[in-house]
C-alpha cells in the first residue's frame, strides 16, 4: 500500500497487532498467483485496487461516511445494491475467501462449519477487516442454514438486516420475495436517513446494469479461442466489482474490453494453441481465493466461464429500466435477482441448463464443479449437475475444498489427471 | 528403444526401464527424506540415450530437475494396469497416502477416477500404523495374519488416530488381535469399495499399488466385488511401468 493508513485504522476500531498479522499472512502468492503470469492484458488499475484493498479504499469509504454517506455490508448476490445507491450508500461484499480468526469464530460456531461462514466471524469477531468495521448496517439473507444461524450470532455485534430468499421460484414466492426487497427500501431508507424516490431508483437501476453490462462484455469476450485474458484475472476483476465505487469500476472493464477487442482482432490470447476450455461452477471464491483457479491454469488449462456467485450469477441479466413508477421499478429489480440460480432452490434445474448452454457458447472442454467444504446446497446439487452433464457428454470434476492450502498436491494431481483425461 | 519411468510416491520410489513390451529393469526404495534428490540418483544410473518420464507425488520437482516429461498417477497406472492386463475396464491404485480408482474404455482410455479424500484413511499409510498398534514387525505379517480373522468384529472410525484408539480397547477388552486385524483391513476394502461404486467400476479390475501386496486384502476385495481381482507380480511398479511406456509414446 502507499500510504500510511495506521491512523485511519485506529480510528474505526481495528485492532492493530491482529491487523498487521493479517497483512503480512496474506496470501504472497498475488505475485505468485497474478503477476508471473505471461502476456497479461493491461491490468494495473485492478492490480492497484486489490494493492490498495485495505488503503485507499477504505479512505474512500471514511470520507463518503465524514459527508454524511452511509456504508452497508453484505454477503450474497441476492442483495439488491441499486437499492442502496438510490439511497445515497455506498454496497460493499464482505465475504472473504481467507482463513482468519478461526480461534474467536470457534467462540460462537462450531468447528466444522463453512469456511466462508467462518472467515466473516473471524473477521468481525477478531476485528481485522476495515470494510467490516466501516459498515453502518450488514445485509443478511437465509440462502442456507448455516448463513441465516450465524446472522443472528454477527447480530450481537453489528445490526444485521435479513432479507427472507424463498426456496422454490413459484407465483406467491415471488410475491414474498417481493415484499422483502420493499422491506430492504425501507431498512435502507432509515440507515441512510435519505427517502428513495422513483428518480434516484431509475438512476441507480442504470448505473448499476452498467456494470453488469461491462462485465458480461468481459465475459463475451471469453467466448474466442484463444482467450484474450485468463480465468484468474477475470476472477479478480469480479471479486473487485464487489467492493469497488461503481462507476469508475465500469469505466475501467470497459476500458480493459477496448483492449481485448483488438486482442481478438488480432488474434492475441493468453495461453497455448490447444489449452483445454474449463468451466468453473459452484460456491462463491471470494478474494482472495484464487486457489483452484491458479491450479487449473498453472496445469495448463484456461478458465473461459466461472457459473459462480463471483462470476455469471453475480451479472447476468439486467433489471429493466422502462419502469414508470417505484413500484413498478421495485417488482424489475425482485423479479431479476429471483432470477439467480442458486443452490439454495429447489429444483434448480435453471443452474443445469444455464451450464449445458454455457459449455456450448464457451466452447468449452469440460467443467470443474467446486464446492467448499460443508457446503450442502451446492455440495449435493453436483449430483444434478453431473447427471446432466453426463447426458449430455461434457465430462465434469468434482472439488470439495476449503481455504486452506494442504490439499494442494492433491487438488493439482486431480485436475491434471481430469485434463489428461479430456485432451 | 528404451525408456524409463520413475514414480515418486509417498512410501516409496519405483524406477522401471521398459522396452514397450517387457520390464527389463527395476528398483524400489524407501522415499525418505529427500525424495526428489534419491530418485535423481536413481536416474542418473541410467544410460544417456533413456528418456525418464515422472509420475507420482513428486513429478513436478522432478520435471524442474531431471525427468523429460511428466504424467499424474492416474495415467501412469492406467498405462501400466492396461499393459499388463489388455481389456482391464477399472484400475484400483492403493498406494502410501492415497487411494484411487480408475475406469478405463474399452481402449484403455481414463474415462472416469476417484480419489480419497485428503487424509490416510484406507490407505498403506493407515495398515502400517495399524500394524505397528497391534504388535506386528511389518504391514506383511500384519494382512498373512489377518486372513485367518473371523467376521463380526466391527471397526466404525474412518480417521487413522481413532480407528487406532478403537483396535486398542477392542483388544483390551479381549478380542482377538486376528479379528480386530480383518475388521481393519474390511475398514480398508469399505472405503475402496465406496469409490468403485462411485465410478461405477465394470470388470476386470486390476489392482496395483503397495497394499495390493497385502493378502488379507486382496482376499477381502474378491469378496466385496464379487468377482476376480487382477493383481500383477509387482503392483508397486506399475505406476512406474506407466510412466515409462508414456515415455515410448503409449497413449
Amino acid at each position: 500500500m502507499s500510504g500510511d493508513y495506521r491512523k485511519m485504522w485506529e480510528s474505526i476500531g481495528l485492532d492493530l497487532e491482529a491487523h498487521d498479522q493479517l497483512l503480512q499472512a496474506l496470501p504472497p502468492t498475488y505475485g505468485e498467483v497474478y503477476l508471473t503470469q505471461e502476456n497479461r492484458p493491461a491490468m494495473d488499475y485492478f492490480d492497484f485496487v486489490v494493492n490498495e484493498i485495505h488503503g485507499l479504499r477504505i479512505q474512500e469509504l471514511q470520507d463518503h461516511k465524514a459527508a454524511g454517506g452511509k456504508v452497508i455490508g453484505t454477503f450474497c448476490v441476492f442483495v439488491p445494491e441499486e437499492i442502496i445507491h438510490a439511497a445515497g450508500g455506498i454496497c460493499i461484499g464482505l465475504c472473504s475467501g481467507i482463513e482468519i480468526g478461526s480461534a474467536q469464530a470457534e467462540k460462537v460456531l462450531p468447528r466444522s462449519v463453512c469456511p466462508l461462514i467462518k472467515s466473516f466471524m473471524g473477521f468481525k469477531l477478531a476485528r481485522v477487516c476495515p470494510y467490516f468495521e466501516s459498515c453502518d448496517m450488514v445485509v443478511g439473507e437465509t440462502t442456507c442454514d448455516g448463513k441465516k444461524k450465524a446472522f443472528e450470532i454477527l447480530n450481537d455485534y453489528v445490526p444485521v438486516h435479513v432479507m427472507e430468499v424463498p426456496q422454490m421460484k413459484r407465483e406467491k414466492d415471488r410475491l414474498l420475495w417481493k415484499g422483502e426487497v420493499g422491506d430492504f427500501l425501507a431498512g435502507v431508507e432509515e440507515v441512510t436517513g435519505k427517502r428513495v424516490t422513483a428518480e434516484s431508483l431509475a438512476r441507480s437501476v442504470r448505473e448499476v446494469n452498467g456494470k453488469r453490462r461491462a462485465l458480461a462484455r468481459l465475459s463475451g469476450l471469453r467466448k474466442n479461442s484463444p482467450a484474450p485474458i485468463s480465468g484468474k484475472d477475470s476472477l479478480l476483476i469480479e471479486q473487485i466489482a464487489m467492493y469497488d465505487d461503481v462507476e469508475r469500476f465500469t469505466l475501467k472493464v470497459n476500458q480493459l474490453c477496448d483492449e481485448l477487442e483488438q486482442r481478438v482482432r488480432d488474434g492475441v490470447g493468453v495461453h497455448s494453441p490447444g489449452a483445454p476450455r474449463i468451466i468453473v461452477t459452484g460456491t462463491p471464491m471470494a478474494i482472495p481465493n484464487w486457489k483452484v483457479p491458479h491450479i487449473i491454469e498453472s496445469s495448463g488449462a484456461v478458465i473461459v466461464a466461472e457459473e459462480l456467485c463471483t462470476g455469471l450469477r453475480y451479472f447476468e441479466n439486467t433489471v429493466p429500466e422502462d419502469s414508470e413508477s417505484m413500484d413498478q421499478s421495485l417488482e424489475a429489480i425482485a423479479e431479476r435477482y429471483l432470477n439467480i440460480n442458486c443452490a439454495c432452490f429447489t429444483p434448480n434445474t435453471g443452474r443445469m441448463e444455464k451450464l449445458v448452454s454455457l459449455a456450448g457458447e464457451y466452447n468449452a472442454d469440460g467443467i470443474i464443479h467446486c464446492s467448499l467444504s460443508f457446503c450442502d446446497p451446492y455440495m449435493i446439487e453436483a449430483n444434478r449437475v453431473e447427471k446432466v452433464l453426463k447426458e449430455k457428454g461434457i465430462p465434469m470434476l468434482k472439488i470439495e475444498t476449503d481455504y486452506g492450502q494442504e490439499d494442494v498436491g492433491q487438488l493439482k494431481t486431480r485436475i491434471e489427471a481430469f485434463l489428461e483425461m479430456i485432451s | 528403444m528404451l525408456s524409463a519411468g520413475i514414480d515418486i510416491g509417498s512410501r516409496t520410489i519405483a524406477l522401471v526401464v521398459s522396452n514397450g513390451k517387457e520390464i527389463v529393469q527395476s528398483a524400489v526404495v524407501d522415499t525418505g527424506f529427500d525424495p526428489v534428490k534419491k530418485a535423481a540418483e536413481m536416474a542418473a544410473g541410467l544410460p544417456r540415450e533413456v528418456s525418464v518420464t515422472a509420475t507420482g507425488y513428486g513429478r513436478h520437482a522432478a520435471k524442474s530437475g531431471f525427468a523429460g516429461q511428466i504424467i499424474t498417477e492416474i495415467k501412469a497406472h492406467a498405462l501400466g494396469a492396461g499393459h499388463l492386463f489388455p481389456g482391464a475396464r477399472t484400475v484400483l491404485d492403493i498406494g502410501g497416502q492415497d487411494m484411487k480408482v480408475i475406469l478405463l474404455d474399452e481402449k484403455g482410455n481414463v474415462e472416469d477416477f476417484q480419489m480419497n479424500d485428503k487424509c490416510a484413511a484406507g490407505t498403506g499409510k493407515f495398515l502400517e500404523v495399524m500394524a505397528v498398534a497391534m504388535g506386528y514387525g511389518s504391514a506383511g505379517d500384519f494382512g498373512e495374519d489377518s486372513l485367518s480373522g473371523v467376521p463380526g468384529t466391527r471397526i466404525s472410525s474412518m480417521c487413522t488416530v481413532f480407528a487406532e484408539s478403537e483396535a486398542v480397547s477392542l483388544a483390551h477388552r479381549g478380542a482377538d488381535r486376528r479379528d480386530i486385524g480383518r475388521a481393519l483391513h474390511v475398514s480398508v476394502i469399505e472405503r475402496a469399495f465406496g469409490l468403485i461404486e462411485r465410478v461405477g467400476g465394470d470388470l476386470p479390475l486390476v489392482f496395483t499399488g503397495g497394499v495390493a501386496l497385502n493378502p488379507c486384502i486382496v482376499q477381502l476385495l474378491r469378496e466385496r466385488i464379487k468377482g476376480p481381482v487382477l493383481v500383477p507380480e509387482n503392483p508397486q511398479l506399475v505406476g512406474a511401468l506407466g510412466a515409462a511406456l508414456k515415455g515410448l509414446g503409449k497413449k
